[in-house]
């Protein structure tokens, strides 16, 4: 796809259009908004409802009768604080990670002068069209690398990525000039020099582009523990989620109540809100770096 | 110059790349590299004692005992049904989407429906999960205590009757992503040259016409790319998808089972599962080249290599 710049960019849409298709219009974007939020907004109220009044009405939206039960019985156990904490710790940690090392890596691969460019190119694309597939990954992570049932297991392996690369470098290309980087050196600046004191500060909106996308990546990770960690108390938010999700009997030892007294659907859907709420309140003001990076990403570099 | 003189200022200059790929570099042998090195287990029969170099080579017997289970024909249906239900139904819905998001006014509302639209494909499988749960649910979802009484239909256990999963699942995957994926031709759209609308309006024609005439054809090449550049995944499945929202429900199984949970379900089965993880990856390759040749003959440009 190619986006000429030099012709006249003006969108369609300024030219008119009648009232009556322009209602129309909105009432089927209020429709696709409603279905896009119901359910979230349903997970909500779900969260908030008393559970006697689930069992008798079912799930409702706005609760038949408000309790915070859920979330008094979610928190009750120290088990989703650890999650919390433990989530927080490897989404920071890989994040800061990622944008560095894909940085290193991206910035030389933009250098026309340097001599592995093409060989390097090859060696991080060519595994993003073939791959050894789940069993073998999984025997190097644990037998290999001894990477089960760590916390670096959350970390490591989604570190890098090749479509990043891609857009890191294409960044770099359009926003630090050539004769910028000659001038340095000339000056006497070596290759380390350039990168800390102009690559990087010219580059931080490329970077937090990336950084976004690999926060998001750490705070969804559930496939990692999934794989690799059996240790509760590495469990993050994700995985603990599905976790009990899947085995429902996990909930019964949060009460010492009998099994069938215990709020089960409020306090799974509690903690469902615990999870997606942080990403939910920032996204708005985050979502237009993954729309550029995504079409930076597309726009082969 | 000497020697001393040429190697400090290798160091100080490409020298100092090679060191700043090292990190990106070794992360990728470990963990992408070394798993494909790691193939040579689907020829193996794996004891966990002798390690992966120190068992025993049994040839292609892995494969044949994949191949000769009906698993295989059934999981591949699977897999390239969804495969090409998602690139069909994803593709008309975003294109659909972004062609009426460009119908509204540029401003604060069609920003916020824009932003909206987004917003599942902030959330992970598994709090879509919950969500879908929330719908579904047997005893107090709003399919069955909501909906159905008003048509007067019997409640549906639906995690275990398979036959519904096919829309469910295709209905999920493109709630959460149509928004998304309508990115990319909103922005195609906005880079189509403004005076093509200029004279289609000059000649009269009306929105409609300028939407089916102007806007569709140029949109036609990144369509036919992006629908091609997608036969290279279409052995793919995304495992959360499949393994979380049907919560891993055995009666599901004939339509939920695709090549990721399957190998996930089979991990223990180290050279048997290598094998099946072996055929994905190569039938994976084979497609992405040839769509790639395909794309080449039609873009240069947007050919991938």
């Amino acid at each position: 796809m190619t986006i000429n710049k030099n012709t006249k960019i003006r969108r369609a849409s300024e030219l008119e259009i009648s009232r009556l298709e322009t209602i129309i219009l909105h009432i089927f974007f209020i429709l696709f908004s409603i279905s896009m939020l119901y359910p979230v907004f349903l997970a909500v109220g779900i969260s908030f409802s008393d559970q006697n009044s689930i069992i008798e009405h079912g799930y409702r939206i706005i609760p038949v009768k408000w309790s915070l039960e859920g979330y008094k019985l979610a928190f009750k156990s120290g088990e989703i604080l650890n999650a919390y904490k433990i989530t927080i710790l490897s989404t920071v940690i890989g994040t800061v990670l990622s944008v560095l090392i894909q940085m290193l890596y991206a910035y030389p691969l933009s250098r026309k002068s340097f001599k592995g460019r093409k060989f390097f190119t090859f060696y991080a694309y060519f595994v993003s069209l073939f791959s050894g597939g789940m069993v073998p990954w999984y025997i190097v992570c644990t037998k290999l690398l001894h990477l089960g049932n760590s916390f670096w297991a959350l970390v490591l392996p989604s570190i890098f990525g090749f479509f990043n690369v891609v857009i890191l470098r294409t960044f770099i290309k359009s926003n630090v000039p050539d004769e910028m980087i000659e001038a340095a050196r000339i000056d006497g600046c070596s290759e380390m020099g350039i990168f800390w004191k102009m690559v990087m500060p010219l580059s931080k909106a490329g970077m937090a582009t990336i950084g976004l996308f690999a926060m998001l990546n750490y705070w969804n990770n559930y496939y990692l523990p999934m794989m690799l960690i059996h240790d509760k108390s590495l469990f993050n938010l994700q995985y603990y989620l599905q976790i009990i999700f899947l085995n429902i009997e996990e909930l019964a030892k949060y009460g010492n109540a009998d099994a069938a007294d215990i709020p089960r659907e409020v306090t799974r859907f509690a903690m469902c809100v615990i999870t997606m709420g942080p990403i939910i309140l920032v996204y708005p003001f985050f979502q237009k770096y993954f729309v550029k990076g995504m079409v930076v990403g597309s726009v082969k570099g | 110059m000497s020697k001393i003189r040429r190697f400090t200022d290798f160091l100080l200059n490409d020298g100092a790349m090679f060191l700043m790929v090292m990190p990106g570099a070794i992360l990728v042998l470990l963990f992408n590299y070394f798993p494909i090195g790691g193939i040579v287990l689907a020829f193996k029969n794996y004891a966990p004692v002798k390690g992966v170099w120190g068992s025993d080579w049994v040839g292609l017997k892995n494969f044949k005992a994949f191949f000769s289970t009906p698993d295989a024909w059934l999981i591949t249906r699977n897999t390239i049904m969804y495969s090409v239900y998602f690139i069909v139904v994803g593709t008309i819905l975003a294109v659909a989407l972004a062609l009426l998001l460009n119908e509204l006014k540029k401003g604060f509302v069609s920003k916020v429906y824009q932003t909206i639209g987004l917003l599942p494909h902030f959330l992970s499988y598994v709090i879509i999960a919950y969500l879908v749960y929330a719908f579904l649910g047997g005893e107090y979802g709003i399919m069955n205590r909501t909906v159905l009484p008003l048509f007067g239909i019997e409640p549906i256990s639906w995690y275990s009757e398979a036959k519904y999963w096919p829309f469910i699942l295709t209905f999920v995957a493109n709630w959460k992503e149509v928004g998304f994926s309508s990115v990319i031709y909103l922005a195609a759209i906005a880079g189509i040259n403004i005076e093509y609308y200029e004279a289609a309006r000059v000649d009269g024609a009306s929105r409609w016409q300028q939407m089916k005439y102007v806007t569709l054809p140029c949109l036609r090449s990144i369509i036919t790319i992006k629908l091609i550049m997608s036969v290279g995944g279409i052995l793919g499945s995304d495992l959360g998808l499949f393994y979380n929202v049907p919560m891993n429900s055995g009666p599901l199984f004939p339509t939920t089972n695709v090549l990721s949970t399957y190998m996930f379900r089979g991990m223990s089965k180290v050279g048997f599962t290598t094998a099946a993880g072996v055929y994905c990856s190569v039938v994976g390759f084979i497609l992405t080249i040839l769509a790639n040749a395909v794309v080449r003959k039609i873009d240069y440009d947007s050919a991938l290599f």
